[in-house]
C-alpha cells in the first residue's frame, strides 16, 4: 500500500496513550490487517474524543504527546492506523516498539519538541489543521485558515532509509 | 572505557551497522506465539518467502488462549501449529504441552547469558535475567527475525538500578519492581536497558529475576538484565552440562558477560530496599504505586494468581502458604493459572494445587487466560481484580475493569479477606 504523509490531523491532548487503547486485545483474534479497520482507538477515553465521530474518520495524521503507543508489542497498534489511512503520527515521544513498527511498516513516528508540539496545538484553535509531511526536507508544513506554520523534523538515517524502502523486511531483503 | 552488559552482547552480535547508531544483530532465539506470529506466516507466505533461518533457533508456543474458545482462536493456533509443522520446528507447544512463553521458554533451557532473543511480545525483557540481551518486537521484526537470523536496534544505553539492603519478610521481587518503576516512570527508561544489580539481586533466584526482568518494559525499557552468576548456572545446569566441566567453569566463563567496573551508564540509581513495605497499583499505569498500607481495603471481585511475572512455582509457594487452611471470601472469585505444566505438576506433587482448591480457587490450566481479558477470568465493566500480572491499563482484563497489580502474597491475602490485605496481617 502506498503510504501518504499528508491531510487533516486529530489531536489526541494526552501522553502515555497506550496499545490496548490504541487496539483492545479482544481483535488480537484477528488474522488480517483489514479486519481491524472498524476498531481504531475503541477504548480511549479522552474528553470530546470520539472513536466513532468524523474527526477520527477524517483524519490522516496524529498529534499526541509524550510516551504515544506504550504497553504492547502488537503491531496490530500500527497496523489499524495503516489501515484507515493514518501513516503520520507527531508526538513529543514513542515507546521504543510502536515507534520500530511505524517505519518497520513505512511509515512515519516523528518526534518533535514539547515546544513544537504545543505550537500545532495551538493552531488548531483556528480549526480543523492539514499537515504535509515534506521527506526530503524533513519538514512538516501545518496549516489552518490562513494561519501556517512550518516545523522541521529529524529522523534516524535508518527509519528514514525503512520509510523509502517501504518497511524493513524490504530494506532487510535487499540487504541480508 | 569498559563496556556494559549489553554492549558486549551488542559487539559480539554485531552483524552490520547500515547507518551509524543502527545496529543489526544476529539472533540466538526467536521466539514465537499465536498473537502475533500468524501474521508475519501469513506475509512470508504471501511474499514467496515461507522460510525460516533457523530451525533449531525459532521456538514456538500456543499460550495467550489455549486451548482455542472459538474459531478465530483456534485459526491462529493452527496457522502456528501448521507453520511449525510445515519448517519442522522441533520446539513448538501446542495443547497438553504448552505453558506461558516467558516461563516455558527459560524453564526448557533455551535461554542463556550472552544469548540475543527477540519474541513478538513485550515482556520478553523477562529473559533478561539469564544475562541475555532480550526485547519484545512488533510483526515486523519477528518476521525478519524468522526469515534472516537478524533484528535492528540502537545502540544500547544502560540505566543502571542497584539494589541494595535486605529485603524484609513478606516482600518480594513484585514489591521491589513496583517500587523502581514507580521512581523512573512509564518511559523513565525508552531506549535503555535495565541492569538489575546489587546484593538484592545476588541473593534472588532465577524466578524472582525473572520477575524484576519482566517489568523493565513497564518502565518502557528495550530489555532489563541481570548478571549472569552461581544462580544462573544452578538454574541451567541440566541444559549446559556438556558445555563445562564442573559449575565452577561455567560461572568463570559467565564472567566475561559481567558489566565492567567503569562502563558508562546512561544514569545510575541506587534504592535501599530494607524498609520496603509490599507495593499496590491504582489507577491505569503501572507507575502509580502505593504501599499496601495506602490501598488496604479496597474491595475486590477477583483475585488472579498467574502469569509470566509470577505464575512460577516460588510464586505459587508464597500464595498456598498464606491459604492454607483458610477460605477465599465469598465476595471473591480466585483463578489460579501456573504458567506452565512443570510448575503445574510440580505444584500437585506439593500439594499446593490442594491447597488452592480447598481455599476455593478455580484451577485453570497454563495460559496468560485472565490476564489480557481475551479468554478466560475476563472482568464485567466496574469490577476490580487483584492480580499478579504486570499491566494495570484500563479495560486491560475486560472493558471497564479495573486492575491492582501486586505479588502473589497480596493477592492471596486479598482473596481471604475479600479486600487489599497486607499479608503480614493475617
Ligand atoms: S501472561 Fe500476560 S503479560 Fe505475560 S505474555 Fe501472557 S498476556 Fe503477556
Amino acid at each position: 500500500m502506498k503510504k501518504v504523509f499528508k491531510g487533516a490531523t486529530i489531536f489526541l491532548d494526552r501522553s502515555d496513550i497506550n496499545t490496548d487503547e490504541i487496539i483492545p486485545a479482544k481483535y488480537l483474534t484477528e488474522v488480517t490487517k483489514e479486519a481491524l479497520k472498524p476498531y481504531l482507538l475503541e477504548d480511549l477515553k479522552l474528553d470530546g474524543f470520539d472513536p466513532q465521530g468524523q474527526a477520527l474518520k477524517n483524519a490522516r495524521v496524529v498529534v499526541s504527546r509524550q510516551n504515544f503507543g506504550c504497553g504492547s508489542s502488537r503491531e496490530h497498534a500500527p497496523w489499524v492506523f495503516e489501515v484507515n489511512d493514518v501513516h503520520t503520527i507527531i508526538a513529543e515521544s514513542y515507546a521504543r516498539i510502536f515507534r520500530q513498527n511505524m517505519f518497520n511498516g513505512g511509515m512515519l513516528a516523528i518526534e518533535l519538541p514539547k515546544s513544537d508540539i504545543d505550537q500545532l496545538f495551538a493552531l488548531a484553535e483556528h480549526g480543523t489543521v492539514d499537515i504535509a509531511v515534506a521527506l526530503e526536507a524533513k519538514t512538516i508544513t501545518a496549516c489552518a485558515g490562513d494561519e501556517k506554520i512550518q516545523i522541521s523534523f529529524d529522523v534516524s538515517e535508518f527509519d528514514m532509509a525503512l520509510v523509502k524502502a517501504g518497511g524493513w523486511v524490504e530494506f532487510a531483503d535487499e540487504r541480508y | 572505557m569498559g563496556k556494559t552488559i549489553s554492549e558486549k552482547i551488542f559487539e559480539s552480535h554485531l552483524r552490520d551497522e547500515p547507518f551509524e547508531g543502527t545496529k543489526v544483530l544476529a539472533l540466538d532465539r526467536v521466539l514465537c506465539h499465536e498473537i502475533t506470529t500468524p501474521v508475519a506466516i501469513a506475509d512470508l507466505a504471501w511474499r514467496g518467502k515461507d522460510r525460516v533461518f533457523d530451525k533449531t533457533k525459532i521456538k514456538a508456543v500456543v499460550d495467550h488462549v489455549t486451548p482455542s474458545k472459538d474459531s478465530k482462536t483456534a485459526l491462529q493456533a493452527k496457522m502456528l501449529r501448521d507453520w511449525a509443522r510445515r519448517h519442522d520446528l522441533k520446539d513448538f507447544f501446542d495443547v497438553g504441552h504448552n505453558g506461558v512463553c516467558h516461563a516455558l521458554f527459560p524453564e526448557k533451557g533455551y535461554i542463556q547469558p550472552g544469548f540475543t532473543v527477540i519474541m513478538g511480545d513485550s515482556h520478553t525483557c523477562t529473559h533478561g535475567a539469564f544475562g541475555a540481551f532480550a526485547a519484545g518486537v512488533g510483526t515486523t521484526d519477528l518476521e525478519v527475525g524468522i526469515l534472516k537470523g537478524v533484528c535492528a536496534f540502537r545502540e544500547p544505553a544502560t540505566i543502571r538500578v542497584n539494589l541494595i539492603g535486605d529485603l524484609a519478610a513478606g516482600v518480594y521481587a513484585k514489591d521491589v519492581v513496583l517500587y523502581v518503576i514507580s521512581q523512573l516512570g512509564v518511559n523513565g527508561a525508552t531506549d535503555r536497558v535495565i541492569e538489575f544489580a546489587g546484593s538484592v539481586v545476588d541473593d534472588m533466584s532465577m524466578e524472582a529475576r525473572m520477575t524484576l526482568c519482566n517489568m523493565a518494559i513497564e518502565a518502557g525499557g528495550t530489555s532489563g538484565i541481570c548478571m549472569p552468576d552461581r544462580v544462573t548456572v544452578d538454574y541451567l545446569w541440566p541444559f549446559i552440562q556438556d558445555q563445562y566441566a564442573t559449575k565452577e567453569d561455567a560461572v568463570a566463563d559467565y564472567l566475561k558477560w559481567h558489566s565492567d567496573a567503569d562502563a558508562n551508564y546512561d544514569q545510575v540509581l541506587e534504592f535501599d530496599v530494607s524498609s520496603l513495605d509490599p507495593q499496590v497499583t491504582f489507577g491505569y499505569k503501572p507507575d502509580c504505586v502505593k504501599p499496601v498500607a495506602q490501598m488496604a481495603g479496597t474491595p475486590v471481585d477477583q483475585v488472579y494468581i498467574g502469569t509470566c511475572t509470577n505464575g512460577r512455582i516460588e510464586d505459587l509457594r508464597v500464595a498456598a502458604a498464606i491459604l492454607k487452611g483458610r477460605r477465599v471470601a465469598n465476595t471473591v472469585r480466585g483463578i489460579v493459572s501456573p504458567a506452565t505444566p512443570k510448575i503445574f505438576s510440580d505444584a500437585m506433587a506439593e500439594g499446593i494445587i490442594q491447597i488452592f482448591m480447598e481455599a476455593g480457587f478455580c484451577v485453570t490450566n497454563p495460559t496468560c487466560g485472565a490476564c489480557l481479558g481475551m479468554s478466560n477470568g475476563v472482568l464485567a465493566n466496574d469490577e476490580v481484580c487483584a492480580s499478579t500480572s504486570n499491566r494495570n491499563f484500563n479495560g486491560r482484563m475486560g472493558k471497564g475493569g479495573m486492575v491492582h497489580l501486586m505479588s502473589p502474597a497480596t493477592a492471596a491475602a486479598s482473596a481471604i479477606t475479600g479486600v487489599i490485605t497486607d499479608a503480614r496481617s493475617l
